[in-house]
């Protein structure tokens, strides 16, 4: 490619130059900037100056240095080979990086996201004559065990055209062209390999309502505050309340294909954490490693700030483009606080007016475009694909009015509040029951109500309703003591209590607790409320509730997630019995 | 196209170190220079005041008009026409050995006690660079300290960062002491590095450190970097570079297990908070810049184990909470970036505890992967867990008994005063002295849920009830 120049710096104010002598410099243009080529990109033009933002640290970058076009926009590599791989912020191989420049990430070294050197073996699903269009599937290649990648024709390239040449069966670089179409009497080579400016939403058919939950095996999630997929969740929480942890447990457990996992701004050791764990656990729907479905992004606290800015559009683009392979795509973003902390940054340099707390006036048109990116789509091809987006937000202070928290719960319509207070008493997930909410309930009712006998609906209502009764019973207990309330409204708070403790709370380091299925869900939920029903019978017939709560059967009932196994959901069914025999038994004495 | 403007290699390297004289403008630790050759982003610049005294700086922002330099020894005592910069053309850097251990130094690590320091083994950038993700090894291997409420219930891994959130007037400097003192790795013979890094204390801070240091006999293996409250603020933004650019080669070059106190991080964001002001940027809480984080971030993330480099760094930074407010920006950022926090109690204080460390808001996120079968033992997961939830449920026993009176209380909300009692007397606290072993802290642990009805632990096996539960 023939290197031209663009202009040069005026003015280094840490990641953030100016460029004089502005030329013919395209807006969002992909620069280079210095000898070292510094990867940024302009983001603003005005008479003959530039500004650029530089994607890596500008110290030694002085007045006068050269600034490169590259005439393109900052763009993703889309092909076979980003599963499994880690990436920073603008998609360069952090692996790759390591073995060219050791253990520190150094500057101005680059090398191509998807590999020239790794052949995969192409097999085609056309033959010459065919007619092609934007999405079509040209063939496919065994990404992983898990993953069988569909090679796409380019979303913009021509309207429509037809195949005068496709590679046969065979193993291919991503680089080497593999099909060859003719539109109008131009001819267009393809390659495996596609790019797409992380800026631009990729384009899909039509978006399609949402009906399917996205299953996480988070009890409090999936039972009480449902994320559909195609969905968008906001966890926000101040520091330790567990966002990290929830979205690990996600990434983990939930039955997307494909996991998108950005460390935006966040610690290097929790991708490291990742990286650790996920090739060694199982995948329990597919026996496959977790680590042959997820992709990561990591760019942590101490990496460029304008590459964190950047991260979010990478991982929202590599989504996009497993969707438009049929995809259920879940990405999650660690956090999107840090984000917007880092537009924030960079509008300062810039020095632009800033609105609320320092931030720019465009945070909240940011977070919306960012958010509508989510959907369950009709994709060019007529499949159907989806994107869930898991947004961690940190407010400061844990102070949930601040603006990112606040302009964040404008655009996602499922919302995981986590609570400081649960944190302490380590009541994990932290998710407060109180202040949560999902708007996908609805949707996703008929499914769970079709996968639980019809009671998914009823019996989530039913726990509610007490979790609420329960607070206001905490009220008068705080001022007299739980002594003076009948035992009918006590037992209220003791199935709370056992409720919390039994189901809400999920202990992410145990190995059954981890993750539960629908069944064991469904069952575990009905076993407390038959607890509940039954007690309070037990009740009326003039049963004293110490004497319920002392049932070996509700020990059983408080530890049945450590001790029943998700493959052996019928020990549920018998502690039912265990339980409507025991309260029977009590229930006789008093009767007579 | 050709730039005629534009500088070769050559020409760098022919411009550097040369010589300007006469500031435009001084403004707190800034100066302004204009008339330069261009100069890069971040260089190392040297300010020779009218006397021949030499001042290190570093260029804040450069362009064609003007060039902003900090100097981190100050401007004071300097004149506009009779300050002379050199541009060296490199980034600041720090000469780095082994030497440096037993040595005070400045901010800068430069010595302070007067004498010489030997050459060292090469120039490091002290910004250091960001580890890459895929080369660090996740910490794991526990360290005890001696210290109950740290081993039973916050951990401390080796290679993690962990801040003592503490208060004015609140023994945070004992108990970084202790734990420098007492910390080892079991099983493994090896002895800590200690790095050590003071922004803006007091004299006093420092001798209390250094004495104690001296007294367990580690001062030799002690390399301290004092920029004291009387020194120049704006050194203190470079103190901890400097230490952590020293632990570094330390670690991963000389493969020992460094173990860096910073104290304290409030005058460190304090500095950032002056200059930024006099910047004129715009600020996000608490008039701190924007950027708190990032610039915090890259400290604190300077820690860890990396894969195939024996050393480790572990972190222990200790920062004031201005007002006691944990919501203040300083440990809230800090509580984002580090791996957990311990921390002080007022009251706790007031009533005598020591170390006065509340343990339900305090956490140590890697404690997960350190503790248990094999590493401590395999009681602790479910023992730390229970002893959490039992004492959350204490202070709103406490509260309710504060609107009813103790009596009035249920004969199990009695069991759990008691529990809290035993709790915060036999388990947290302790002499300043007192090294326990984790399997004592884990038996008082077990003492003080005994206390409780077994029926009300469900965090334990009914198999650890029936091995350490003695009601
Ligand atoms: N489901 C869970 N099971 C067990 N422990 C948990 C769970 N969720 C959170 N924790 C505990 O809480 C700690 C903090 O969680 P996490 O790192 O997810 O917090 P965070 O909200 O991401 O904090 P930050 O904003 O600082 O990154 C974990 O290290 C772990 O000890
Ligand atoms: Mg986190």
């Amino acid at each position: 490619m023939q290197e031209r120049i663009v202009g040069q710096v005026k003015r280094v104010n840490g990641p953030v130059i100016t460029v004089k002598g502005i030329t013919d410099a395209m807006m969002m243009e992909l620069v280079n900037v210095g000898e070292q080529r510094l990867v940024g990109e302009l983001v603003k033009l005005s008479g003959t100056e530039a500004i650029v933002q530089v994607y890596e640290d500008t110290t030694g970058i002085s007045p006068n240095d050269n600034v490169y076009g590259t005439g393109m926009p900052l763009s993703v590599e889309l092909g076979p080979g980003i599963i499994g791989t880690i990436y920073d912020g603008i998609q360069r191989p952090l692996e790759t990086l390591r073995n060219v420049g050791g253990d520190y990430i150094q500057r101005g070294i680059n090398r191509p996201s998807l590999s020239r050197e790794n052949s995969w073996m192409f097999e085609p699903l056309v033959t010459v004559g065919d007619e092609v269009t934007p999405g079509s599937i040209l063939g496919q290649v065994v990404e992983t065990e898990r993953v069988l990648h569909k090679i796409l024709v380019p979303p913009t390239l021509f309207t429509k055209g037809t195949i005068v040449e496709i590679a046969p069966k065979g193993s291919y670089s991503v680089d080497r062209t593999i099909a060859i179409v003719e539109y109008e009497g131009q001819t267009f080579q393809l390659t495996m390999m596609q790019r797409w400016p992380i800026r631009v939403p990729r384009p899909v058919r039509e978006r399609l309502a949402l009906h399917t939950p996205l299953i996480t095996g988070q009890r409090v999630i999936d039972m009480m505050f449902p994320l559909a997929k195609g969905g968008t969740v906001a966890i926000p929480g101040g520091f330790g309340t567990g966002k990290t942890m929830t979205q690990h447990a996600i990434a983990r457990w939930c039955d997307a294909d494909i996991i998108v996992y950005i460390g935006c701004g966040e610690r290097g050791n929790e991708m490291t954490d990742v990286l650790r764990e996920f090739p060694r656990l199982i995948d329990p729907r597919t026996g496959r490693s977790l680590m042959e479905r997820t992709v990561l992004i990591a760019n942590t606290s101490n990496m460029p700030v304008s590459a964190r800015e950047a991260s979010i559009y990478t991982g929202i683009t590599l989504a996009e483009y497993y969707r438009d392979q049929g995809f259920h795509v879940a990405i999650m973003a660690d956090s999107t606080s840090r984000w917007a902390e880092a537009l924030r940054e960079l509008s300062g340099r810039m020095e632009e007016m800033p609105a609320e707390e320092g931030f720019p006036a465009y945070l909240p048109t940011r977070i919306a475009e960012f958010y509508e990116r989510a959907g369950y789509m009709k994709v060019l091809n007529n499949q159907e694909g989806s994107v869930s987006v898991i947004g961690a937000v940190s407010p400061p202070g844990g102070d949930f009015s601040e603006p990112v928290t606040q302009h964040t719960r404008r655009f996602v319509r499922c919302f995981w509040a986590l609570d400081r207070s649960l944190a302490s008493a380590r009541h994990y997930p932290a998710i407060g029951w109180l202040e949560s909410y999902s708007e996908y309930v609805n949707d996703v009712a008929a499914w769970w109500d079709e996968h639980s006998d019809g009671s998914w609906r009823e019996s989530r209502s039913q726990i509610m309703d007490l979790l609420q009764r329960e607070v206001r019973l905490q009220q008068i207990v705080k001022l007299v003591g739980p002594d003076a309330l009948p035992d009918s409204q006590n037992f209220i708070l003791e199935v709370c209590s056992l409720f919390k403790n039994a189901f809400l709370q999920q202990n992410a380091f145990d190995d059954i607790d981890r993750y539960s299925t629908v069944e064991k869900q469904i069952g575990m939920l009905q076993l407390i409320l038959s607890y509940w029903r039954l007690g309070s019978e037990a009740i009326k017939k003039g049963v004293p509730m110490v004497k319920i709560r002392r049932m070996k059967v509700v020990q059983d009932i408080a530890r049945m997630k450590f001790s029943v196994d998700n493959d052996d959901v019928g020990e549920l069914d018998r502690i039912a019995l265990r339980l409507e025999r025991s309260l029977g038994q009590l229930g006789g004495m008093y009767e007579e | 196209m050709k730039n005629s403007n534009m500088l070769t290699g050559l020409d760098r390297v022919l411009l550097s170190g040369r010589e300007y004289v006469g500031a435009d403008k001084i403004d707190g630790p800034l100066v302004f220079m204009r008339n330069t050759h261009p100069i890069g982003y971040g260089e190392l610049v040297e300010c020779i005041d009218q006397y021949g005294k030499v001042r290190t700086g570093q260029v804040l922002d450069t362009s064609d008009e003007v060039v902003v330099v900090q100097l981190f020894e100050g401007t004071s005592g300097l004149t506009l026409p009779g300050t002379k910069m050199r541009f060296i053309g490199e980034p600041l850097t720090l000469d780095v050995s082994e030497q440096m251990l037993g040595r005070v130094l400045n901010g800068l690590g430069k010595s302070r006690d007067g004498a010489m320091l030997p050459r060292g083994e090469g120039h490091r950038d002290v910004n250091g660079l960001p580890i890459n993700p895929t080369s660090r090894e996740y910490p794991r291997d526990f360290i005890q300290s001696g210290i109950s409420v740290l081993d039973g219930l916050t951990t401390l891994i080796q290679g993690q960062k962990l801040p003592i959130f503490s208060g004015n007037g609140l023994p945070h400097n004992q108990l970084a002491a202790q734990i420098a003192r007492q910390a080892k790795v079991r099983g493994a013979d090896q002895e800590f590095a200690i790095v050590f890094a003071a922004m803006g204390v007091k004299y006093d801070v420092a001798r209390f450190f250094i004495d104690s240091f001296e007294e367990s006999g580690v001062l030799s293996n002690v390399a301290l970097f004092l920029s004291l409250a009387d020194d120049p603020s704006i050194e203190r933004i470079i103190t901890p570079r400097s230490a952590l650019t020293l632990a570094e080669h330390l670690a991963f070059e000389k493969g020992k297990h460094v173990l860096v106190i910073m104290t304290d991080m409030t005058n460190y964001c304090e500095s950032l908070r002056e200059i930024s002001t006099l910047r004129g940027e715009i600020p996000s809480r608490k008039g701190y810049p924007g950027y708190l984080y990032s610039n915090l971030a890259e400290l604190y993330e300077r820690s860890g184990k990396i894969a195939g480099r024996d050393g480790s760094i572990t972190q222990l930074p200790i920062l004031t909470m201005p007002n006691d407010d944990i919501g203040h920006p300083i440990p809230d950022l800090t509580g984002y970036i580090t791996e957990g926090q311990i921390v002080f109690d007022r009251e706790m204080h007031a009533r005598g505890i020591y170390p006065p460390i509340n343990g339900l808001p305090s956490l140590s996120r890697l404690m997960k992967d350190g503790i248990g079968e094999g590493m401590t033992r395999s009681d602790h997961p479910h023992l730390a867990n229970q002893l959490f939830a039992s004492y959350s449920h204490v202070k709103d026993v406490r509260n309710l008994a504060s609107v009813i009176g103790e009596e009035e209380l249920t004969v199990l909300d009695q069991q759990y005063l008691e529990f809290g009692d035993f709790f915060e007397r036999k388990f947290v606290h302790q002499a300043f002295d007192e090294d326990r072993s984790i399997e004592l802290t884990l038996d008082i642990g077990w003492k003080a849920l005994s206390l409780l009805p077994a029926e009300e632990l469900q965090r334990v096996t009914d198999q650890e009830i029936e091995q350490h539960y003695r009601s």
